[in-house]
């Protein structure tokens, strides 16, 4: 498997934090740019804070990775205190709420979520409350980011979660979900299931779900759901969940793959076993790599999901202007191959998108040239 | 070696190929531009500054044609860190500008290591002056004016504040100038060196002014502050001095501090022992002999 050499330092670093104190300015240079590119540069701020290896780096890379372990740590302030304000604004509801990825690691305080940054809260309810649920949150100032008419109902017909909702004063986004993966997926987890296994987080009133299932979440979500591109991180997610859940939990691994099957997951966590293992050295117990083997796909497909995947996973390097095109055909090609909704429908949608994205940038021009002439 | 020493053939050739990395005070750039027309001001205005080969590089920056479907999009230039657009396309002639406002980003996004203030930051003698404000206070024009009568430049845009002991860490970079102000500076300075005269951009007509070669000479002497003064610029009025508290200076510095909120108990820190170091006021006036007059009196 042909690995990116733009991204071979970054790679370095992540498998082995402990050895950063190794590496030389040159090293460090693209390691930082790539890193930074990737939402990870607090991450390996975190691990050398951590090896205590911060002394032995170069004064001014010990600057930057200082000033990215600040960064982290404000990030993961800033989700704290938004999932308290919203655990407070559906409170009188009374109704179950699962905190999802970053904001469930880090109001869980798994390893993990030191140094992650998080974007926006991801919430999974019932899917009868949601219209309550949604009220409940306007009411605090979480408004729908305004869309066309045409998106909002790509998003409620379509994809699984309310349009995202947006805070008036603070920007911050919380994303409403009722099940893990788009209605029109071809995959279905089960979402009774994942309620059954869900589990309280301590102190806040509001539940994660069990570790097995937050494994397989993030898998689906990666190799089914979200966007792939420069997407190293999420790959490290679920590395570290492996890692912190094989360690941790009794009978984590025992019945992963039962569980995957049990949500029609099993291919995206033969990718995430997979990439996890042949890029991040995710050690992998036997048993599990030859129970998830039936769940490859056909072999020349495989093929080229191990040829295109690291190009896609992984940043290129910043100075190449070449890198663009082969890297936009890569992911539509994935897209359309993970059909999030019928290829007649995300043919429409993707021409419509781009129309409209089109038609912006023509009203932006014109409205720049406009203010420019001005007197 | 200096900017300034590169012949221009040679400046332009790197510029538009590997890039020529600028260190100015503790960042060093590395700046790629292809756009011929950027590389003679560019040259101009950074003359004094170190080429740093062997430097760390802090932010690896590109002022490139905008690409796209879009065939007018091609009149307009984007800038890039690490190949990621800061804003959206400009009109092509905006390009120096471009390459400023795009520098300010990558330190008000990425400087954490530092207490960042929108601040100008003049000296003279033992006395440090931090001046936050912001747009269209008058702050540059102010700062123009002082550091064209002795007083000694280290930000006039961005006030980089060391954890440890405070001190702040001189950039010296281009001051920009608008509308007026770059008369009644060229008026008031008349050895000041300027770049082009660019006009249409969004804030109006705009100059850069080159920093005073002993300003750019002093980079890496950093100052402690010892006065804070909040300025404000109101015609007619005559010049007026206003002691303000400690907390109120803290307050107002911190509004004006782009990442206090990411540095934590460390940035509250940072801007406390800041605010408790110096004399505070607030500041107004519309004379810049009377301001220069006061602000010597002070030094």
């Amino acid at each position: 498997m042909t690995e990116s050499i733009a991204a071979r330092e970054l790679l370095a670093a992540l498998k082995a934090p402990e050895k950063i104190a190794d590496f030389d300015i040159g090293q460090w240079d693209i390691i930082i740019r790539q890193a930074r590119r990737t939402r990870l540069l607090s991450r390996i701020a975190v691990k050398a804070e951590e090896g205590g290896l911060t002394g032995a780096l170069p004064p001014k890379v010990a600057d930057i990775l200082r000033g990215a372990f600040y960064a982290g740590a404000e990030n993961r302030r800033m989700v704290m205190w938004e999932t308290r304000c919203m655990a407070k604004a559906l409170a009188e509801i009374e109704t179950p709420v699962i905190l999802l990825k970053g904001a469930a690691y880090a109001a869980a305080g798994l390893p993990l979520a030191a140094g992650r940054i998080a974007g926006d809260i991801d919430i999974m309810v019932a899917q009868p409350r949601l219209a309550e649920i949604e009220a409940a949150l306007t009411a605090q100032g979480w408004l729908p980011i305004k869309f066309s008419d045409y998106d909002q109902r790509y998003y409620r017909t379509w994809m699984h979660e309310l349009p995202p909702l947006r805070h008036e004063e603070r920007e911050t986004v919380i994303d409403v979900h009722h099940t893990i993966l788009p209605l029109t997926s071809r995959l279905s987890p089960d979402p009774e299931e994942l309620w059954r296994h869900s589990r309280d987080i301590d102190g806040l009133g509001l539940k994660m779900l069990g570790p097995q299932d937050m494994v397989l979440h993030s898998a689906a979500h990666l190799f089914q759901d979200g966007d792939l591109a420069f997407a190293i991180r999420d790959l490290v997610d679920l590395v570290d969940l492996f890692n912190h859940f094989g360690a941790e939990e009794d009978c984590f691994w025992d019945g992963l793959v039962a569980r995957a099957a049990r949500h029609q997951l099993e291919r995206p966590l033969y990718y995430a076993l997979r990439y996890g293992h042949r890029l991040l050295d995710l050690a992998v117990p036997e048993a599990v790599m030859h129970d998830i083997a039936s769940a490859a796909p056909a072999a020349p497909v495989l093929r080229l999901m191990d040829r295109l995947m690291p190009g896609v996973l992984l940043p290129d390097h910043p100075d190449d202007p070449n890198s663009g095109r082969a890297r936009a055909a890569t992911l539509l090609y994935l897209r359309s191959h993970w059909l999030r909704m019928p290829p007649w429908l995300l043919a429409a949608h993707l021409a419509r998108k781009a129309v409209m994205q089109a038609a912006a940038a023509v009203r932006r021009w014109h409205e720049q040239r406009r203010k420019s002439e001005q007197p | 070696m200096k900017v300034g020493d590169l012949s221009p053939d040679a400046f332009a050739a790197e510029l538009a190929g590997p890039g020529v990395p600028i260190r100015c005070g503790p960042f060093v750039a590395r700046i790629v531009s292809n756009l011929p027309e950027v590389a003679a001001p560019i040259q101009l205005l950074y003359g004094a500054f170190p080429i740093a080969r062997d430097l760390l590089v802090d932010f690896h920056v590109r002022l490139r044609r905008a690409t796209g479907l879009y065939r007018r999009l091609r009149s307009h230039v984007v800038f890039t860190l690490d190949d990621e657009p800061a804003f959206h396309p400009f009109p092509r002639r905006l390009a120096l500008p471009l390459l400023e406002w795009g520098l300010n980003w990558c330190i008000y996004r990425n400087a954490h290591q530092f207490l960042v203030i929108h601040a100008a930051v003049v000296q003279k003698g033992a006395t440090t002056c931090l001046l936050p404000a912001e747009s269209g206070s008058g702050k540059s024009t102010l700062c123009a004016a002082l550091v064209s009568r002795g007083w000694r430049l280290l930000s006039d845009e961005l006030a980089i504040l060391r954890p440890g002991d405070g001190k702040i860490l001189p950039v010296a970079r281009p001051v920009s100038l608008k509308n007026e102000s770059i008369a009644l500076i060229g008026a008031f300075a008349p050895d000041a060196v300027f770049g082009p005269m660019i006009g249409g951009t969004p804030k109006g007509l705009l100059s850069h002014m080159r920093p005073p070669a002993e300003s750019v000479e002093r980079m890496d002497e950093p100052a402690s502050p010892s006065v804070i003064i909040f300025p404000t610029y109101r015609r007619d009025a005559a010049a007026s001095l206003d002691p303000i508290s400690t907390g109120q200076a803290f307050f107002h510095a911190a509004d004006s501090s782009p990442n206090y909120h990411i540095l934590g108990r460390d940035g509250f820190n940072i801007l406390a022992d800041c605010a408790e170091a110096c004399d505070s006021y607030d500041f107004s006036y519309s004379s810049l002999d009377d301001a220069i007059r006061i602000f010597d009196d002070l030094a």
